[in-house]
């Protein structure tokens, strides 16, 4: 065990995991996490809580960690390169420890130009690869990446993201064997809508041996909308939606249901494929389906531990 | 004196516009007196620093006649002619100048109405938005 | 070389509105390359200042000026009476050259008429393109000749990130991805083993974050002695 999370546990065991997320507000209100967090509290193993995702100002990741886990929520915080240098990162991977904090997605992060901050000076003094690579460091041998050694490393699961829907897709599987190399217990993975194309991912990862030594959440987002659809094939960089299922949504009656309904479908088809250990639920804007989700794609109940 | 005749200077290219001009000349077109026409060799000679000295010097509007881009005696010249025009007319623009008093026409040699109603357009330009000196311009 | 672009020109016109004498300096290096301020750019820009002040009614006295390499000061010393006798000097250099002549002549007023950008080069004809940033480390051999500190725009080591699209870059879809462009490059030469290795965090403080750098040749430096030798023969 390397942080004793309830995520590490459920993977550990064998047992297929289920990570959802709740997006911070944009304001010093806590009340909407809390909210979330009692409502989805027994749905999935972990929340991910987003790290400024696509560069906009946010209640940041591990304050709203600290807060969901006030209701019995177990959190995945996420810290993107970003925003801050290995100083602030360090440091606030030994604050999330001591808060309790045990998984830790490492990303490099969207950059500011799409947020709401497009004049502020970004950082990347490292990419999601060199974070994994010193986060593991810091939990096993509690040693800086400047080489002092800290009593009491943080207890964390590691995990990360990985996208084979961006280019060049035939490196994708030697990325993530970079990740795993660098220290990832677990990935987790772009939204998937072209089924063939991350089978191929996923022989190509089987191929190298990273199923055994990685655990994949394959990531699935429920759509509302044709319009939906669309934007996410053409504005959304790094995202592949086929056609086909962009026309599944234009031609059925209720949009949100045929939505929830091919998520479903793909969630039933992932626990079926070899290497996968999990789904990750990005219900963007629609946190309140994730129970829904669950309980329809036979995710229910979790397990639970002593 | 009051000199109320707003200076207009063309550049034409010796090809297509100088034979346009020519062929309106014979056919009796007019166009305005106050229309002075600078021959060059090809309408992409002329370079940006041309036409600014032209409006330095006293014009009050300034134009380029080139041939027909598809039609261009020297292949690319009056493409970069346009070039010119259009870089000068931003700079200018931004110093507060009317965009209007700058501007590139293609002609083909046996236009009689192009180069004239080149000519006759950026005289009424010049006319309309008044000299260029403090009192003169548009409102 | 170094690439920067003339402010826009009503932004230069309000700079040097309240001087009677102004001296345009331009450059025949990097700013003539990029077509910023070289020979035709300084002499365009004071034409076009003076069809403003025709139309105004200003009066203005401009001397358009160039000299070889702005940022060295032999060669600005070549123009030192036009700097000396003009009220303002507007620089069209890149601002190592506007810096070298207000570091020279601190009593002179020397405004920017560049706004200065990057190291980079001429991709066609009017298009310069960023190359480096100056990190002080480089590691392009590790990367096939591509710079990822300058090119890819969160300055991964071990890039692509998952914005990659079609090997386009998600900052700007105009861009090449360059970890897209690395691993073609490396599976050109089949050297993709360069890049499997996790590639470590980078040490930025040989860069600018290390603070203001200074590169020192010893052997090219003149002692004391042979300064004096050198003033005693001016």
């Amino acid at each position: 065990m390397k942080a004793g999370s309830n995520l590490e546990k459920v993977l550990d065991s064998g047992q297929f995991a289920v990570t959802a997320e709740i997006g911070p507000p944009q304001s010093a209100n806590p009340a909407p996490l809390t909210h979330h967090a009692k409502m989805l509290r027994g749905y999935a193993d972990a929340f991910n809580l987003t790290d400024n995702q696509t560069a906009v100002v946010r209640l940041s990741s591990i304050a709203s960690a600290a807060i969901i886990m006030r209701e019995d929520v177990e959190p995945v915080i996420q810290m993107t390169c970003r925003d801050r240098n290995r100083i602030a990162l360090q440091s606030d991977l030994l604050g999330a420890s001591a808060l309790g904090i045990r998984n830790v997605l490492c990303l490099t992060g969207d950059h500011q130009i799409f947020g709401n901050e497009k004049g502020a000076k970004n950082v990347f003094d490292f990419d999601s690869v060199t974070e994994l690579s010193v986060f593991n460091t810091l939990r096993t041998e509690g040693k800086q990446v400047g080489g002092e050694v800290l009593k009491d490393p943080p207890k964390v699961y590691l995990g990360c993201a990985e996208n084979p829907f961006a280019t060049p897709y035939e490196w994708r599987g030697a990325r993530l064997a970079k990740k795993v190399a660098a220290g990832a217990d677990f990935v987790q993975t772009q939204a998937i809508f072209d089924m063939d194309m991350f089978e191929k991912w996923m022989d190509d990862v089987r191929g190298r041996g990273l199923d055994k030594k990685v655990h994949i959440l394959a990531g699935v987002l429920p759509m509302k909308t044709a319009g939906a659809a669309r934007y996410m094939k053409n504005k959304v960089p790094g995202m592949i939606v086929p056609d086909h299922v962009i026309d599944r949504m234009k031609n059925a009656k209720d949009s949100k249901e045929e939505g929830i309904k091919l998520c479903i479908e793909q969630i039933e088809h992932l626990k079926t494929i070899k290497g996968v250990h999990g789904v990750h639920i990005m219900a963007v804007m629609w946190e309140d389906m994730v129970p829904r989700i669950a309980k329809e794609a036979g995710l229910l109940p979790r397990p639970t531990f002593e | 004196m009051t000199e109320t005749r707003p200076k207009v200077v063309g550049f034409c290219c010796e090809r297509h516009a100088m034979d346009s001009a020519t062929l309106a000349a014979r056919s009796g077109k007019e166009w305005d007196a106050s229309v002075r026409i600078v021959t060059v060799p090809c309408s992409g000679r002329v370079d940006g620093l041309h036409l600014l000295k032209a409006f330095e010097d006293g014009a009050d509007a300034v134009f380029v006649v080139g041939c027909l881009e598809k039609n261009c005696y020297y292949d690319t010249g009056s493409i970069e002619g346009r070039k010119r025009v259009d870089h000068v007319r931003s700079m200018l623009a931004d110093l507060g100048i009317e965009k209007e008093r700058i501007e590139m026409f293609n002609a083909a040699s046996t236009n009689a109405w192009a180069f004239a109603e080149a000519a006759n357009r950026m005289a009424e330009v010049a006319k309309r938005l008044g000299p260029l000196e403090p009192g003169g311009g548009s409102k | 070389m170094i690439v920067a672009k003339r402010k826009p020109m009503g932004d230069i016109a309000k700079m040097v509105a309240p001087y009677k004498k102004v001296a345009v300096i331009g450059c025949r290096s990097c700013v003539a390359i990029c077509l910023a301020g070289g020979e035709k750019e300084v002499k365009m820009t004071v034409s076009a200042l003076k069809v403003r002040n025709r139309k105004e009614g200003r009066e203005q006295q401009f001397e358009a000026l160039v000299v070889e390499r702005q940022c060295e000061k032999e060669w600005v010393k070549e123009v030192e009476d036009k700097v000396k006798d003009a009220d303002l000097v507007l620089s069209m250099a890149c601002s190592l050259g506007a810096q070298t002549i207000a570091d020279m002549y601190p009593e002179k007023i020397v405004f920017p008429g560049l706004d200065t950008g990057f190291f980079g080069v001429p991709e066609e004809q009017g298009v310069w393109s960023e190359k480096c940033v100056g990190c002080g480390n480089c590691i392009i051999h590790l990367t096939g000749g591509i710079c990822p500190v300058a090119r890819c725009a969160k300055s991964m080591l071990n890039g692509p990130c998952g914005g990659s699209s079609n090997g386009h870059c998600e900052v700007n879809l105009e861009i090449e991805c360059a970890w897209y462009a690395i691993h073609e490059r490396l599976r050109l030469q089949k050297r993709l083993d360069l890049i499997e290795a996790v590639m470590p965090p980078k040490d930025w403080s040989t860069g600018h974050a290390g603070g203001r750098r200074t590169y020192v040749r010893e052997d090219a430096r003149l002692t004391q002695h042979q300064k004096k030798g050198k003033e005693g023969a001016q």
